[in-house]
């Protein structure tokens, strides 16, 4: 939460000398406020002053960073309880549990289906984002076998869980460079594995299931000892109950400033679930609702769609709509007779003309303009959907040599581009769909003859 | 051991409370609530989230395989159809008199009336009765599906910006609730509201349909809608203090990821599993957003998120 300038200013030496290039310490302080200029331009703010006021400017729940390189998860961060308020900023990380009890043939098996999965969407990328290795067999070679099993196999961000701080720490010897997450220190063990995680510079999850009041004397031990990079699990795996306990955890983070609770928050949905579609419904409760790490148990295909989606859905800015990537889209399998429609790279817009196209059973040719993420008659009347932008991506996409043809689709709401577009594609014939894309099924089978 | 005190929210508005059924037919009661959803250790909201279950009046030509499969031939006649909602789990019938619609049959009021009457004459649910969602026709078949229905109270829609007079008149006259139906904005949803509130429909016989999307198509904005509104109600603003109702179901079912089993990614994973899921976790999120009554279909998808409704109200 950032300070408003009045805040910034009571910590300023108030003599209004302009050594900071300011006319007054008012007018830097706003200015500071707007993230507009540098508390170091002010040569007289005293030790006390920038240390209150970078703990003011700290966020209210921390960015944690699992892994390493470029795959690594980051975490935290987030600013509001709603993602309308503002946005919510960093995607939950998906990971999935394995246990060193399966044998090592169930291990490397779920590792390659993990690693090795991957969907599009919107025209992007997206897939799992790391591996949870628990100590379920207690033994430590066991333990350290099956990280080792893991890690050879995939550079995927790891989670380490064991409470037998001997364990942890060999297996921790075995991979510190890759940064795994230390799961977890409890009232049993935290001193030890603190001391693990100030050696080995890992991040480091904090359990207690009694209550919030014990977590949060936990984290604050931790901090205590130089340990900032912190996750939070509170213990709790219901539905009701983690809904509660993590709706009060940001809360408390949020609008109490509360800093011992200010850390992300890991889930288990597997362990308060009793089937694989009750893992993946409660796992997506805890992507809307305040789960900022989810570790999965029983990793399948569909499951791992909807999850990631959903994810997508919540974490995308609502200031910034998602956008697909221009371009040539295939509805079904298109032939060179087929239709070549025009629409926007607003991904609602391309979603509902994609799937009409295709459940009237019309493959096509969807040609997706770049408007920035606007819809059809937002982006026309924003001058970012227009004869030159259209005619310019049919060409750049060089959709003539796709279709024997010379016919194109526009949308109905901009029926008024036709006559530009002509003079602009002289040897293409305009054709203006219909305004709604549930239409234009019905259009197509008046209209079209191929 | 640090002192935490949780931070409660002082909320001053209540959502109304809107009781669908009697007249014989059973009753459910929806809305009245006085925190966001589930948060139990701020106040109490006395009524759990309901799951309406879809019931055609004619039937499905392009239902996906996983929901032909479920419902088997029980779809081929409302009456049928609604006994076997009542079998799995709904706690009202959502009638969607689509055979109106003029590229889907185009029946007129005389089908309606006897579309209605099965269904009513079939179970003693609360019923949720839809036109096709074309205005014109709406207002035809809905005034005789609210004649067929009189004295039940039944929940009646669409009513839009275009045909809130027609609707909210019937719904006035025969003791009916409104379902409000607006696309995705709230200033569009309280405005509807303020106008039926006008033309006398009482506050306890609005519903709100602030519209859903289906995960991945659109579900944050859905998601979005029902919090915004949801929070207004709370803050105190009466026009959008009613009960929300969510399309789950319908939304998702004609989304590719429920309906393709060939020519789609591996990693799409199995399409009976899949497009179960998809309408669960649409469900879900809508629920943990504010919805009141969600709209679903498919019988697994329905007995998870019962399942999930109990767990989450400690049922
Ligand atoms: S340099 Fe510091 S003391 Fe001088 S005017 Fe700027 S803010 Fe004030």
């Amino acid at each position: 939460m950032a300070l408003t300038g009045i805040q910034i200013y009571k910590f300023l030496p108030k003599t209004n000398c302009k050594e900071c290039g300011f006319p007054t310490c008012l007018a830097f302080a706003m200015k500071l406020a707007q993230a507009g200029a540098e508390l170091s331009a002010c040569p007289y703010v005293s030790d006390e002053g920038k240390a209150a006021l970078a703990a003011a400017s700290k966020p209210p729940i921390r960015l944690v960073t699992i892994g390493a390189g470029e795959k690594k998860i980051e975490v935290g961060n987030e600013t509001v309880m709603f993602r309308h308020e503002k946005t919510f900023v960093h995607p939950t990380g998906l990971v999935v549990r394995i246990k060193d009890t399966s044998s090592a043939d169930e291990v490397a098996k779920t590792v390659e289906a993990v690693k090795s999965y991957s969907v599009d969407r919107v025209g992007m990328t997206f897939g799992m984002d790391g591996f949870a290795i628990e100590n379920a067999s207690g033994d430590s070679a066991t333990f350290v076998k099956c990280v080792e099993a893991v890690s050879s196999k995939s550079d995927l961000p790891l989670i380490l869980m064991s409470s037998d701080a001997s364990s942890m720490s060999a297996a921790v010897d075995r991979v510190k460079a890759a940064k795994p997450a230390i799961y977890a220190a409890t009232k049993d063990n935290i001193d030890q594995m603190i001391e693990l995680a100030k050696s080995s510079g890992c991040p480091l999850a904090v359990r207690s299931s009694d209550g919030l009041g014990e977590l949060a004397e936990l984290t604050e031990k931790a901090a205590g000892a130089g340990v900032d990079d912190l996750i939070l699990d509170p213990g709790v795996r219901g539905f009701a109950d983690s809904l509660v306990t993590l709706t009060q955890i940001r809360r408390l983070a949020l609008a109490k400033r509360f800093e011992p609770l200010g850390y992300p928050v890991i889930t288990f949905p597997g362990e308060g679930a009793s089937s694989l579609d009750e893992e993946a419904v409660l796992a997506a409760q805890h992507i809307a609702k305040y789960g900022n790490i989810v570790v999965i148990d029983c990793f399948s295909p569909a499951a791992a769609l909807a999850l990631i989606t959903l994810r997508l859905n919540l974490y995308t800015d609502p200031q910034k709509p998602i956008q697909m990537k221009p371009g040539t889209y295939q509805v079904g399998e298109p032939k060179e007779t087929s239709p070549v429609c025009v629409t926007t790279n607003f991904s609602l817009t391309y979603f509902s003309i994609a799937g009409e196209l295709e459940s009237a059973g019309w493959p096509s040719w969807l040609v997706v303009c770049d408007t920035e993420g606007l819809s059809v008659l937002t982006a026309w009347s924003a001058g970012k959907f227009d004869a030159e932008k259209i005619a310019k991506t049919i060409k750049g996409e060089n959709v003539a040599e796709k279709v024997n043809h010379k016919n194109v689709i526009i949308p109905g709401g901009v029926a008024v581009l036709r006559g530009e577009l002509e003079e602009e594609l002289p040897d293409w014939k305009i054709m203006v769909g219909p305004r709604e894309a549930m239409a234009v099924g019905g259009y197509l089978k008046e209209n079209w003859k191929s | 051991m640090p002192d935490v005190e949780i931070p409660l929210e002082k909320w001053t508005g209540k959502v109304k409370e809107v009781k669908i059924g009697g007249g014989g037919r059973k009753e459910v009661v929806v809305g009245g609530e006085s925190t966001l959803p589930f948060l139990a250790f701020e106040s109490s909201n006395p009524n759990p989230p309901k799951i309406a279950i879809e019931v055609h009046d004619k039937e499905p030509t392009t239902w996906a395989a996983p929901l032909l499969s479920a419902w088997g031939d029980a779809v081929k006649d409302p009456g049928t159809w609604a006994k076997k909602a009542v079998e799995f789990g709904a706690d009202l019938i959502c009638l969607k008199l689509l055979s109106a619609h003029p590229e889907g049959g185009n029946t007129g009021p005389a089908e309606a009336k006897a579309s209605v009457e099965k269904v009513l004459s079939a179970v003693d649910l609360p019923l949720i009765i839809l036109g096709p969602g074309v205005a014109e026709k709406d207002n035809e078949v809905i005034t005789a599906a609210s004649d067929a229905a009189k004295g039940q109270r039944v929940a009646l829609g669409n009513c839009e910006e275009k045909n809130y007079r027609t609707i909210g008149a019937v719904c006035l006259s025969d003791g009916h609730i409104a379902i409000a139906k607006t696309p995705l904005d709230i200033n569009l949803c309280k405005q509807l509201n303020i106008m039926l509130s006008d033309m006398g429909v009482p506050a306890d016989s609005i519903i709100m349909d602030p519209d859903t999307g289906a995960l991945g198509y659109g579900i944050e904005y859905g998601y979005s809608i029902n919090e915004r509104v949801r929070l207004a109600a709370l803050g105190g603003d009466a026009m959008t203090a009613f009960p929300i109702l969510n399309h789950a179901g319908g939304e998702v079912w004609r989304q590719k990821e429920a309906r393709a089993s060939d020519g789609v990614p591996d990693a799409w994973g199995d399409l009976e599993e899949r497009s179960i899921i998809w309408e669960a976790v649409t469900a879900t999120s809508v629920i943990n957003a504010g919805c009141d009554i969600v709209v679903m279909c498919h019988p697994k998808a329905i007995e998870r998120i019962k399942s999930t409704i109990e767990k989450l109200t400690g049922k």
